[in-house]
């Protein structure tokens, strides 16, 4: 078999399967979950340093940033001003380039604000970020966003943190096709089955964080998925049986014992 | 002695006070942290150089975990 590689831009990643690191109940979990997960490229928040407690434990000193990429994102920003805000600081930090660029419209849906986003994504590409951007699964959209330079699109399979499942497999479907680029299905996954589904229809990627922070056994659940995903790859890369509304006997029907 | 803010609380501190200064009072120093002072990002190679004066506002950020 030819080598499948995933590859974001320039970066080569290992793993298929992106995970966020929210929603654990601790570092030590977090930690043992990215591990089982297999997963190399993680997602991380920008936020404030908690001067008052000098002894609060640090996520690089639990995940290190050597061995797993950090991909900034912009959680919590409502407009394009907050966005570049963060992920400037974010470069700064430690001079990460590749960042996670999603921009909400609404705080019940959490549905990103693709006018925002698209000019956004602009202003980011032109200072030489590497962009994977959040989105609706609008193809128009995507494809907007692939023009304008994106380095992946990260269409929502449903509202952020929901667990329903990708709601739209034909939009979805669209995506890839048009796709140049990665397209790597974020938010709204429920369940292992739920990211098998994904890539076989033809993601490249899927990013899962509440499905396995929330688990009741989130290290065990990081694993599920690592598999789901390999299975779901192996799946599509296969190419699945013709689909038939009747049946077809699996064995001979000759040489029978009449 | 300068009244500033950082990471939006009230901070008094000496005169003369560097972000460098800041960065070791909190034990940040070799963090990897970024530091945006009055809403310009300060780089690394400032921090010394950079002294802090009355209504002077900080953000000290960091990565913390998020999906």
């Amino acid at each position: 078999m030819k080598s499948d590689i995933f590859k974001i831009d320039k970066k080569i990643l290992k793993s298929r399967l992106i995970v966020g690191t929210g929603k654990y109940k601790n570092l030590v979990e977090t930690a043992k979950a990215i591990k089982s997960s297999g997963a190399d490229m993680v997602t991380v928040a920008v936020r404030r340093v908690n001067i008052s407690d000098k002894k609060k434990p640090l996520l690089m000193d639990y995940v290190n940033p050597k061995k797993i990429s950090y991909l900034p994102n912009t959680a919590g920003c409502f407009n394009s001003i907050e966005a570049l805000r963060t992920l400037r600081l974010a470069r700064e930090i430690g001079g990460w380039k590749m960042v996670k660029l999603e921009i909400l419209g609404d705080k019940k849906t959490l549905y990103p604000d693709m006018i925002e986003t698209i000019k956004t994504t602009k202003v980011l590409v032109k200072e030489g970020f590497k962009v994977l951007v959040y989105c609706t699964d609008d193809p128009l959209h995507a494809k907007k966003l692939e023009d304008m330079g994106a380095s992946a699109i990260m269409p929502l399979a449903a509202p952020i943190g929901s667990g329903l499942g990708i709601h739209n497999k034909l939009n979805i479907s669209l995506i890839i096709k048009q796709s140049k680029v990665p397209v790597i299905i974020d938010a709204g996954i429920g369940t292992a089955s739920d990211a098998t589904i994904a890539m076989e229809m033809g993601c490249d990627g899927v990013l899962i964080n509440s499905a396995i922070a929330l688990a009741k056994n989130p290290v065990q659940m990081a694993e599920a998925f690592k598999y789901a995903v390999i299975s779901g790859r192996k799946s599509f890369l296969s190419g699945r049986m013709k689909k038939s509304n009747f049946a077809s006997s699996s064995s001979p029907e000759k040489d029978l014992i009449s | 002695m300068a009244k500033i803010q950082i990471n939006g609380k009230k901070v008094v501190l000496k005169q003369n006070f560097s972000v460098q200064d800041v960065l070791k009072k909190y034990k940040l120093n070799g963090k990897k942290v970024a530091i945006e002072l009055n809403g310009k990002i300060i780089p690394q190679n400032k921090y010394n150089k950079k002294k802090l004066k009355n209504n002077d506002k900080i953000e000290i950020v960091q990565f913390i975990g998020g999906g």
